[in-house]
């Protein structure tokens, strides 16, 4: 039993924080853009499109001059990590453009983007490298390394806390610390400070703001500038930060999906979004470690196991866990009434 | 020298808190504003009255830059102003309180009002000082309410008191109030008009538009009348009065030329009794509201838009639902709570001609063949059995529906989005009437419609009356309501203010019915 707690378990917590980092980078990226207003099923796409885009130019970057790269040793990975933004900006900014310029519909939008971010990676990808689709392998410098924190050895032996600092805290790469410290800011921005109010409220009543003098163009290019961020940095985590070492096709596999659904479980809160997202990491997690589960009476299934996910996604979305209520303007192009 | 007193004079007089200068607004082809020019002394308590549509709240979203002008100038304090959005509005010093609060609910009081005014990129010091700050304000205006209750928990009088004190806290010196008691309960309202005097007593001028000349009479000090978005009269209330407020509002109209025989009326086909709404926000809407519908009458509901009429039309159509009260169709009481749905109304007899086509008339991107059977799909004629619809004889049915109503283009397969105003209402006239209902109701038949057609939409309203069916018209146009019915009903604020007949009542005294004043009473 002890043994199962301090390997097991621990282990099991590592792999769900991995696996749950880039749900939760999307996740409070969807929080920032439906929070003021804007639905985002384009979460996906923009992930994607960042995961290429990191995993390409930090190729590019980390590949000796001689090799026709750029030289640039172990600066590659922030050259792939700047791209990721950029293009997942770029993205968001197309969807900015679409629904609160040219008030389009939302839902259209974020799916012409997905579709979009498919077909590119890979033809662009087939194009540079090709590879069908996939970016060379990634090492050392074009990757984003694990970082030991201070004492991790030396308390390595210690009982329990020893090894849940080992094993469960340090080690990550900096993507992970960075993705918990936006958690906290991210609360810190919403209810503490002018633009976290003025966002809020650009999502239940634009009309609030606007005859407060505000713009609610502003606000919500703003909002979506920060969604294209933190999405970038998502799907950098995936090519740069896990063991993929690189991009492939489709390699988001409906993060970006379950990412909105982590959301919508969380209430558009991000405390309750981090926690949301671990518990999708640990299934994930659970569902790489034990190919089978033999719970006595039945045998669970390798694909149940790898599917709880997307079963919890789909219990979600249902409503089946109490009754969520969007942001009220979400989803609405703003028009001054008459 | 005389010039210097003359200067030295003018100096003395301060400079009226607005000035609007030549304004005129369209919106497509409607002009809303035309040319209209008003002063509003400084610390004054200036009423806007005028009939629905008349463009008062127009000309406040001008002033608050919330619509921009075509043409004309603005002067706050006597200093030329360009007002181009709601902040330039806020930095003259001018507060709105809009019909429809722009409060967000899931906000609290306190967060409402430091939106869009806030001190510093953190929060903290701007709540800090806005808590402080509503205090004060809470004691110098009695308006008081708990910063930290949320919007959606408080009532709409509160609500209405946040959107006040939110103006004072951007230190608005003009206050304007659009329809400010149309959601408020009498105490309410009698607590709003104390805050605006006392507003008033600290040198607040504060601009009232409402369409109760009673309001006007009681708490103005002058008053603008609007008529189709012309500025008819601006004049002090102690030399005005309630009938001459009335006839500027409503005008001395042309009546409508109706070919009409006396009415033949027959045995009451429809009684309503007590009939008393309450709406979601707890205002009552309709008060114990009591009459009678006959055979071959036409029963016109007069009264500015909002006094309960709709509501009135909801619940007899089984749209909406009343507390109180009962409906009796031919003697026999129908459902009137919550179960009861518009197709239970139909299999009664009662047909029903919605005040908004747009959105309950019509599913306008659908073509007018099935627009004509909407709501009566399920009558066997319709219907080639297994639940399967019998389009050939839909679209027979529609085109003819088509000629009878000379609906044009009488093409069936065209979208009701595709018709004017005008045809479009032939169509749901078409479908309703040709139903041969016993009782019809008609919501605003006219609204939107061009004349050609309102002649031949009053011609099929009397032939089905003379064919001894009820009729219930309910309208906010006078002259229309003054030449289609045999009985008028004037509605204010869920009451029947009075009941007259069309040849013993003019639009003077309808106007003042429809304000809420009885003139029988006060003679």
């Amino acid at each position: 039993m002890l043994d199962f707690l301090t390997n097991d378990l621990l282990q099991l917590s590592d792999s769900a924080v991995r696996f749950a980092i880039p749900l939760l980078l999307a996740c409070l990226a969807g929080l920032y853009s439906e929070r003021a207003g804007i639905f985002d099923i384009g979460l996906e796409g923009k992930m994607l499109v960042a995961a290429f885009a990191g995993g390409a130019f930090s190729a590019f970057a980390g590949m000796s001059v001689a090799d026709g790269g750029w030289g640039m040793g172990g600066w590659a990975v922030w050259v792939g990590l700047g791209a990721a933004i950029f293009a997942s900006i770029m993205l968001s900014m197309i969807h900015a453009f679409a629904s609160i310029t040219l008030r389009g519909n939302q839902l259209i939008s974020g799916v012409a983007i997905n579709f979009f971010a498919a077909g590119i990676t890979v033809l662009v990808g087939q194009y540079w490298f090709k590879m069908g689709g996939q970016t060379p392998q990634l090492r050392g410098g074009q990757r984003f390394e694990p970082i030991t924190l201070p004492f991790a050895e030396a308390l390595r032996d210690v009982p329990v806390i020893g090894s849940i600092y080992y094993d469960l805290i340090s080690g990550h790469n900096i993507i992970v610390y960075l993705g918990f410290l936006i958690v906290a800011l991210t609360w810190w921005i919403l209810f503490r400070t002018r633009f976290g109010l003025r966002m809020r409220a650009v999502g239940e009543n634009p009309g609030a703001v606007d005859t407060a003098g505000i713009s609610v163009v502003k606000l919500r290019y703003s909002a979506l500038i920060i969604t294209g961020i933190l999405c970038g940095l998502a799907g950098a985590y995936l090519s740069l930060g896990t063991a993929a070492a690189g991009f492939g096709k489709d390699m988001t596999a409906g993060r970006g999906f379950i990412a909105l659904a982590a959301l919508i479980f969380a209430k558009w809160k991000p405390i309750p979004a981090m926690w949301a997202t671990l518990l999708f990491g640990m299934l994930e997690a659970i569902g790489s470690k034990y190919q089978t589960l033999d719970l006595g009476i039945i045998v669970l299934p390798g694909q149940f196991m790898q599917a709880l996910p997307y079963i919890l996604t789909v219990v979600i979305l249902a409503g089946f866990v109490g009754k969520a209520i969007p942001p009220k303007a979400g989803g609405e192009p703003y028009i001054k009434e008459r | 020298m005389s010039e210097v007193a003359e200067n030295a004079g003018r100096l003395d007089v301060a400079a009226p808190a607005i000035e609007l200068i030549g304004i005129s607004k369209a919106f497509g082809s409607v002009q809303a504003n035309k040319d209209i020019s008003m002063t509003v002394a400084k610390g004054a308590i200036h009423g806007i009255v005028g009939e629905n549509g008349a463009g008062k709240s127009t000309l406040m979203s001008i002033l608050y830059g919330f619509y921009k002008a075509d043409s004309g100038s603005v002067k706050i304090n006597g200093v030329p102003t360009v007002i181009n959005d709601s902040h330039d509005a806020i930095a003259a010093g001018i507060g709105m309180v809009h019909q429809h609060f722009m409060l967000v609910d899931n906000f609290t009081v306190l967060e409402n009002v430091v939106l869009g005014a806030e001190e510093g990129a953190t929060l903290g010091p701007s709540l800090r000082k806005a808590r402080k700050e509503l205090k004060r304000l809470a004691d110098e205006y009695e308006l008081d309410v708990d910063p930290d209750a949320l919007i959606e928990d408080i009532s709409v009088g509160f609500q209405q008191r946040v959107e006040i004190l939110k103006a004072l806290y951007r230190q608005a010196e003009i206050l304007i109030l659009d329809e400010p008691t149309g959601v408020l309960t009498p105490d309410e309202a009698d607590h709003l008009f104390r805050i605006l005097r006392n507003l008033k007593e600290q040198g607040k001028t504060i601009v009232i538009i409402t369409h109760k000349l009673r309001e006007i009479m009681d708490v103005t000090d002058s008053v603008s009348v609007m008529r189709r978005g012309e500025m008819t009269k601006t004049i002090a209330t102690s030399s005005t009065s309630p009938e001459d407020l009335a006839e500027a509002m409503v005008g001395r109209r042309v009546l409508l030329e109706v070919n009409k025989s006396p009415a033949q009326v027959g045995e009451t086909v429809m009684e309503i009794v007590n009939l008393s709404v309450t709406d979601a926000h707890g205002v009552k809407r309709l008060k114990n509201v009591s009459f009678e519908l006959k055979r071959g009458e036409i029963l016109g509901i007069a009264g500015v838009s909002g006094n309960g009429q709709s509501e009135l039309l909801e619940v007899i159509s089984g749209i909406g639902a009343a507390q109180s009260g009962e409906v009796r169709m031919q003697g026999e009481a129908i459902d009137i709570s919550p179960k009861a749905n518009a197709g239970m109304r139909r299999a009664r007899g009662i047909g029903h001609v919605p005040e908004d086509r747009h959105q309950r008339g019509l599913v306008m991107p659908f073509m007018t063949w099935e627009n004509t059977a909407f709501g009566y799909h399920n009558e066997p004629e319709y219907s080639k059995g297994f639940g399967l619809a019998n389009q050939k004889y839909m679209m027979q049915d529609a085109r003819e529906k088509m000629e009878r109503f000379d609906i044009r283009p009488p093409i069936p397969q065209l979208i009701a989005s595709s018709f004017s105003g005008g045809n479009q209402q032939k169509i749901v006239l078409a479908r309703e009437i040709e139903r041969n209902p016993d009782v019809l109701l008609i919501g605003q038949p006219t609204r939107g419609v061009d004349i050609g057609a309102i002649e031949f939409i009053h011609q099929q309203i009397i032939n089905l009356r003379d064919a001894g069916k009820a009729i219930l018209l309910v309208s906010v146009e006078l002259d229309e309501i003054q030449a289609l019915s045999d009985r008028i009903l004037v509605m204010f604020d869920g009451v029947i203010q009075g009941e007259r007949l069309p040849e013993n009542t003019n639009e003077g005294e309808l106007g003042l019915l429809m304000a809420g004043v009885d003139p029988e009473a006060k003679a």
